[in-house]
């Protein structure tokens, strides 16, 4: 997983509410398997008509916002389902940080465990850089998440908030599950107590 | 004397293992369901030469891509689907897992078949890589979806590290009208609250309605948490939930039974405990419902109209309006009850259980459909059960194609059930996003009665006002 520290690049403004996994990701496609690119299907029924060519209103065909690889998106962003097709196919397309006021909590999971970033703004933050970006396509964010701020087009800076342990995870680009086996004997511990304490669990599941 | 604490609390601190410096908790995982999409966690797992860590708590049972018209290679849509099916089998003989296959009559969609079989007991936490895991709450377990990632950690640790989520209770007051279904508690609630009024948050559902409700009612309102934006939602367990799971496969038998429900009886949240969010709805004033927009909480009662962008002050509000509206096919003003609809699905986790199929062939009884529709069992167990009190019968002396092989379906519609471009779908599922039965599938999602009432009319109909039969 390739570590986030710092990141600036062009922004792209998505105004709608509740753009939801299957809008970033068609069910159709979720049985690639990941060794396929991706990037091709990101937001697909939106970007693309049924013949393959572009819908020239969808924002990441006009000019100027093509380059992006940060989204300034609204509210609710990545609701639904638990797909991390759906962060796959953003990756793959180069995008690095989301930022909305409010994510579906499974999206925000699964972004951490494949290098992307998502921030969240209070609404009246993201509306201002959402309304920079319509004013000036090709306008850069920066989200520095050592920093813990996004640096607007206009160069006024917003801190934001993140759990310090997926912080550290992006920082250094950890496997979850290696991390996780530092803890073997605490499982383990658990495990022992666990059992004894209601033996029908296992037995149960056992059967 | 302890602290008060809620229902999610108890079962949290139960599975709590440690808690790190940043302050997330490493969570014991009980059961875990695996299904064909989890394909990407096996190879995550193998590819970094790990194992399973305890195979006897995962089920692998196919669902999302399994044909339903039978399960002979013929039934698939394709050789990749079928392949995918395939893989699933093979990575859960691989590993040791349980496994409900092709062949075993107790398969079924994972969300039907774990409570079906007792596998979802209360006090337990439960993850599946499936956002619809927050059904098996219904039963008092603390029941959340997880991504591919979080899966592979799973299978090799059996534990999750999660931040503590906040807690909300809903709480449903009043008598529900006869006619009005857990379908239409569920679906006002999202109405109310909102498609993100949930998240960060585990709802608990309290209150007479709620308490009143049966397993396959809490089942469905549980189920559509996710589309409240909650990841987990959960009911206390009470005798209704102990009558249902008694004698199940794998509910706990004999002196274990004891034991088991002396401890679930200490589950319910106390008096005391505090949440971080309360909602009230009064369930007098919910109506049969009817989602006209491409989000869950685009919901209204049958009796009313499509919203007129032209009236919303809010430019924003009204560029959305105009588009769920362009994309539904739908004329602003226009009376819910004059929109033609021209399939209807009946099934999904959220509505394939042996009392919507109840519900639906009650409607159905002695009446014609006038449109295409499809009802697709919950499991296999569940097609023997209504075949055995002849609902088959009374779906196909309605014209109404009767499926013999569980499966997700036309919910998802990735196994060669879906809606064309175009074509509006009354269904009893859970999502109406763009594209999600289809590409340009038009969804509208009620509950079994409703969606049989429409395959009658043709039309969304009141199913309190259609004549007994």
């Amino acid at each position: 997983m390739e570590p986030f520290t710092c990141f600036t690049s062009v922004a792209v403004p998505m105004d709608q509410d509740n753009i939801d996994t299957d809008q970033i990701l068609p069910a159709r496609h979720l049985m690639m398997p990941r060794d396929e690119r991706y990037g091709g299907y990101v937001f697909k029924d939106l970007r693309l008509d049924q013949d393959g060519n572009e819908i020239g209103s969808f924002i990441l065909n006009k000019e100027g916002f093509r380059p992006s690889r940060i989204i300034v998106a609204s509210h609710n962003f990545g609701c639904g389902s638990s797909r991390e097709g759906a962060v796959f196919t953003l990756v793959d397309a180069g995008f690095r940080a989301i930022i909305a006021t409010r994510f579906g909590d499974i999206f925000y999971n699964n972004s951490f465990n494949n290098g992307l970033l998502p921030v969240v703004l209070p609404e009246e933050t993201v509306a201002l850089l959402r309304q920079q970006l319509h004013d000036g396509p090709g306008a850069e964010v920066t989200v520095d998440l050592e920093a813990q701020t996004v640096t607007a087009p206009d160069q006024s800076v917003y801190p934001f908030e993140i759990d310090a342990h997926r912080r550290n995870r992006l920082l250094k680009g950890l496997d979850a599950v290696g991390y996780t086996l530092q803890y073997e004997d605490d499982i383990t511990t658990f495990e022992g107590r666990y059992i004894d304490v209601a033996p029908w669990e296992l037995s149960a599941a056992q059967q | 004397m302890a602290q008060p604490r809620s229902l999610f609390e108890k079962i949290w601190d139960r599975h709590s293992i440690t808690t790190n410096e940043a302050g997330q908790t490493l969570l014991f995982i009980d059961r875990h369901f695996c299904h064909e999409l989890s394909f990407h966690a096996f190879n995550m797992l193998h590819g970094n030469n790990r194992t399973v860590r305890h195979p006897e708590r995962t089920f692998a049972i196919p669902d999302h891509y399994t044909p339903t018209t039978g399960l002979n290679d013929s039934d698939y849509v394709d050789a990749d689907t079928q392949a995918l099916v395939q893989n699933l089998i093979s990575n859960a003989e691989r590993n040791k897992l349980n496994l409900f296959g092709l062949d075993d009559e107790r398969r079924g969609i994972i969300h039907v078949v774990g409570p079906e079989q007792g596998i979802t007991q209360p006090g337990t936490i439960i993850v599946c890589g499936d956002s619809h895991t927050s059904t098996h709450g219904a039963l008092g377990a603390l029941a959340f979806g997880i991504g591919a990632s979080d899966v592979s950690h799973v299978l090799a640790t059996q534990t999750l590290w999660q931040p503590k989520p906040k807690s909300m209770r809903i709480t449903v007051t009043g008598r529900r009208s006869i006619g009005v279904t857990a379908k239409d508690v569920i679906l006002a609630i999202i109405g109310h609250i909102g498609a993100a009024g949930g998240t960060g948050h585990v709802i608990e559902y309290a209150g007479p309605v709620i308490q009143e409700f049966s397993v396959d009612e809490r089942l469905t309102v549980c189920n559509m948490s996710i589309e409240a934006g909650a990841r987990a939602g959960m009911i206390a367990p009470d005798g209704t939930t102990y009558r249902y799971l008694k004698g199940r496969p794998f509910a706990p038998q004999g002196n274990d039974w004891d034991k088991a429900e002396q401890f679930w009886c200490t589950l319910p949240t106390d008096d005391a405990a505090e949440f971080d969010k309360e909602e009230t709805l009064d369930a007098a004033s919910i109506e049969p419902m009817v989602t006209w927009g491409t989000s869950p909480e685009d919901v209204l009662p049958v009796s009313s109209s499509i919203p007129d962008p032209s009236l919303e002050t809010d430019s924003k509000r009204q560029d959305a309006l105009s588009r769920k509206m362009d994309y539904m096919g739908l004329v602003p003003g226009q009376p819910i009850s004059d929109i033609k609809v021209d399939r209807v699905f009946i099934g999904s986790c959220t509505n394939s259980r042996i009392e919507d199929l109840r519900d639906a062939a009650s409607v159905l009884k002695d009446r014609t459909a006038r449109i295409p529709a499809i009802i697709v069992p919950g499991s296999g167990l569940i097609r023997a059960q209504a075949e055995q009190e002849g609902l088959d019968k009374i779906f196909e002396a309605a014209g109404v194609e009767w499926r013999p092989a569980a499966g997700c379906s036309m919910c998802i519609g990735v196994n060669g059930d879906f809606v064309q471009n175009e074509e509006r779908c009354a269904s009893t599922s859970n999502r109406n996003f763009e594209g999600r039965q289809g590409r340009g599938a038009r969804t509208h999602l009620v509950s079994p009665a409703m969606a049989a009432a429409a395959a009658v009319t043709g039309y969304f109909t009141d199913v309190r006002k259609m004549e007994k039969n």
